[in-house]
């Protein structure tokens, strides 16, 4: 009896000495940042990690191997190349200084480094013949420069002309570090014990007991819409409890990849109303849809050219998710302006220099992305979407 | 002067700890003391300031009636009084006025040669409202992240600074404190209902002493903790529950700013099985 008080005596000192000195305990002073009225509560509390994590990845960002020089005498890149597919009329003095950042923002450094893989080119490219296709890498950083393109014209209501390049997602790395795969887990639901679908704690949760794939729900085309409370009575819509937690789950996804809190985005007296939610709610909002539209658009098709070790447990394609870009961060990278320096990763505004098709966006559609004059002139389809679902949450 | 036959023994001068016998004096049933003046001097202030505050807060419905602190932008500096400068005034005349009541509740214990456990219980409840309103900002270093004083507002922000924190629920503090609120209900709902049992045996019957009372928990636990156990328990349990929601919102916020549900990583990161 005596001895097993001392063993639970023990057991107890160490677990409270497990909790209490836990990572992730901070010191005042902390930084706060008011996202509502005055005493509401609505407030993003910053730790000091994540102001220097800030500071680090500003100071990060690698700059061009040369500034941009407009060039409009020399020969293009389909001129000068073969089998140059979509960056065809970018001069090719142009199209060698985007291949070399390519290099750097994507090419793992030790590759970089190594004498047998061309300061990184191999990566990609068979040294005989730079034009093959053999390399799946090749194929697929073609896929990605047009997602870039797409990203940076038809998506301004969520990247603003901030814009992203490779390097937003990638950072130096082949495989960013926060890519996500849809389906992890048994997909049955279980109100039960078990770990089917949820009961798993991990970052795309933030480690709550909620589902751990907020991704196949609702980060693809034809998702489902963002439901947990039935507006027309009782049970008049699709949503229960199922919807309701997967529902949590994402926006613990989106809470846990933008470093921010519930109130960011919503006044959590009443989290449906638009009217009473925050501007960068409608942002985000614009960022689910195109989060699902990239990855069924350009990430989920790839999966026939990934090698096995690039697949998911189930092997599922990688996709994207918030975390992807963000990093932890609001603002991806601090806002620096990623897509200034590289007019070509930007059609919109230079929609001569891209053979893809593309729909060029306003400018001023990242301000305000509800309004009815950026509604008329940006991409008919992402905005009727909006307009459609935005309604539908009102009432 | 005295309500009741034996009670005007129990008035005697002295006690006081400031003022000596310039206020040793009852109004009726109330003894007024120093402390007496300063509570109802702050009490006044801040329920005038109060009304003030509706008056020009745009609404008279008392559901909305709101006193917000100031911006976050003001930091620890005072701000107009339109712009939470009132609540900051406020705040100042609640503070004085709970400080007050407790020393006058110690100057009665002092008259009487009691223990100070009654203004003690007290002070920890006035520990868990400085907690929020004066602690906690100084720490973050605003004022703004005081609770505004409405009904509806300020469950609006206790809404909010949950969320600031994902899921507050998953705050250990907040845990051991609704833990103990429950059980303080509890045991209050025991011994009442023990008591009241004892005293009211049926039509005819005798009144049970705490003998019996004892027996009782004996035969349906095998122990009763006895009758002055019962309220040094009861006690415990009380300040328990305020202590540890002081607690676990001045935790939220100075000393952890992530998700709450990220803390219990502790349990998935213990060495035995990480």
């Amino acid at each position: 009896m005596k001895s097993a008080g001392i063993l639970a005596g023990v057991v107890a000192f160490f677990l409270a000495f497990a909790m209490i000195f836990t990572a992730g305990w901070d010191a005042p002073p902390v930084e706060a940042t008011q996202t509502g009225y005055r005493g509401s509560g609505m407030a993003q509390i910053e730790r000091a990690s994540v102001i220097d994590y800030l500071r680090e990845v500003n100071e990060n960002v690698p700059e061009a191997p040369y500034p941009y020089e407009e060039d409009t005498e020399g020969p293009t890149a389909g001129e000068v190349y073969e089998n140059v597919q979509v960056l065809a009329n970018v001069p090719a003095s142009e199209f060698n200084r985007m291949m070399l950042a390519i290099t750097e923002w994507v090419v793992p450094e030790d590759v970089r480094n190594d004498p047998e893989m061309a300061g990184g080119c191999n990566y990609c490219h068979n040294p005989t013949n730079l034009a093959s296709d053999e390399l799946y890498t090749k194929v697929v950083a073609r896929r990605m420069i047009q997602m870039t393109q797409h990203i940076n014209a038809n998506w301004s209501d969520h990247v603003a002309e901030t814009g992203v390049t490779c390097y937003t997602c990638h950072r130096g790395n082949a495989v960013p570090a926060n890519v996500s795969f849809a389906g992890l887990g048994e997909s049955t639901y279980s109100n039960g014990g078990g770990r089917p679908y949820q009961n798993t704690p991990t970052a795309s949760n933030a480690y709550t007991s909620l589902p751990t794939d907020p991704f196949g729900p609702y980060l693809q085309a034809n998702a489902s819409n963002i439901r947990l409370q039935n507006m027309d009575g009782w049970a008049a819509e699709p949503a229960n409890f199922e919807a309701t937690e997967a529902t949590y789950a994402l926006m613990m996804h989106i809470s846990d990849a933008l470093g921010v809190n519930c109130t960011f985005c919503h006044n959590t007296r009443a989290f449906s109303p638009w009217e009473q939610s925050t501007a960068a709610r409608t942002t985000a909002w614009h960022g689910i849809q195109m989060a699902g539209g990239l990855n069924d658009e350009y990430l989920y098709p790839l999966e026939s050219l990934w090698p096995e070790n690039r697949l998911g447990p189930d092997g599922q394609a990688p996709g994207l998710s918030c975390a992807t870009c963000h990093n932890g961060l609001n603002r991806p990278l601090n806002g620096a302006a990623m897509s200034a320096d590289w007019p070509y990763l930007r059609p919109a505004s230079y929609s001569d220099f891209t053979t893809t098709a593309q729909v060029p966006a306003t400018e001023e559609a990242a301000s305000e992305p509800e309004s009815g004059a950026t509604d008329a002139e940006s991409d008919a389809e992402s905005d009727a979407d909006a307009d459609d679902a935005a309604g539908e949450d009102e009432e | 002067m005295a309500l009741l036959s034996f009670e005007r023994k129990y008035r005697v001068r002295g006690g006081t700890l400031i003022g000596g016998d310039l206020f040793d004096f009852w109004v009726g049933p109330f003894f007024v003391g120093f402390f007496g003046v300063t509570t109802i001097f702050f009490a006044a202030l801040g329920t005038a300031l109060i009304v003030y505050g509706a008056a020009i807060g745009g609404t008279w419905n008392l559901w909305q009636i709101s006193i917000a602190p100031p911006d976050l932008s003001y930091g620890l500096a005072f701000a107009p009084l339109r712009e939470g400068g009132l609540w900051q005034i406020i705040t100042i005349c609640a503070v004085g006025a709970f400080v007050s009541w407790a020393l006058r509740e110690v100057e009665i214990c002092r008259k009487l040669g009691m223990g100070y456990h009654v203004p003690f219980a007290f002070g920890v409840a006035i520990f868990a409202y400085v907690s929020l309103v004066v602690i906690r900002p100084l720490l973050m270093g605003a004022w703004g992240h005081g609770f505004p004083y409405g009904i509806i507002s300020h469950l609006d922000w206790v809404s909010n600074t949950g969320y600031q924190y994902l899921h507050f629920h998953y705050n250990p503090a907040h845990m051991l404190a609704v833990s103990f609120f429950f059980t303080t209900c509890f045991a209050l709902a025991l011994h009442g209902s023990l008591v009241l049992s004892a005293v009211n045996p049926g039509r005819g019957g005798v009144v049970k002493t705490p003998e019996h009372e004892d027996t009782f928990f004996r035969d349906v636990l095998g122990y009763s903790i006895g009758t002055l156990g019962i309220h040094r328990l009861g006690l415990f349990l009380a300040l328990s529950a305020g202590f540890w929601s002081a607690v676990c919102i001045i935790i939220s916020g100075p000393f952890w700013t992530r998700g709450w549900p990220e803390w219990w990583n502790w349990w998935l990161d213990l060495p035995i099985w990480s």
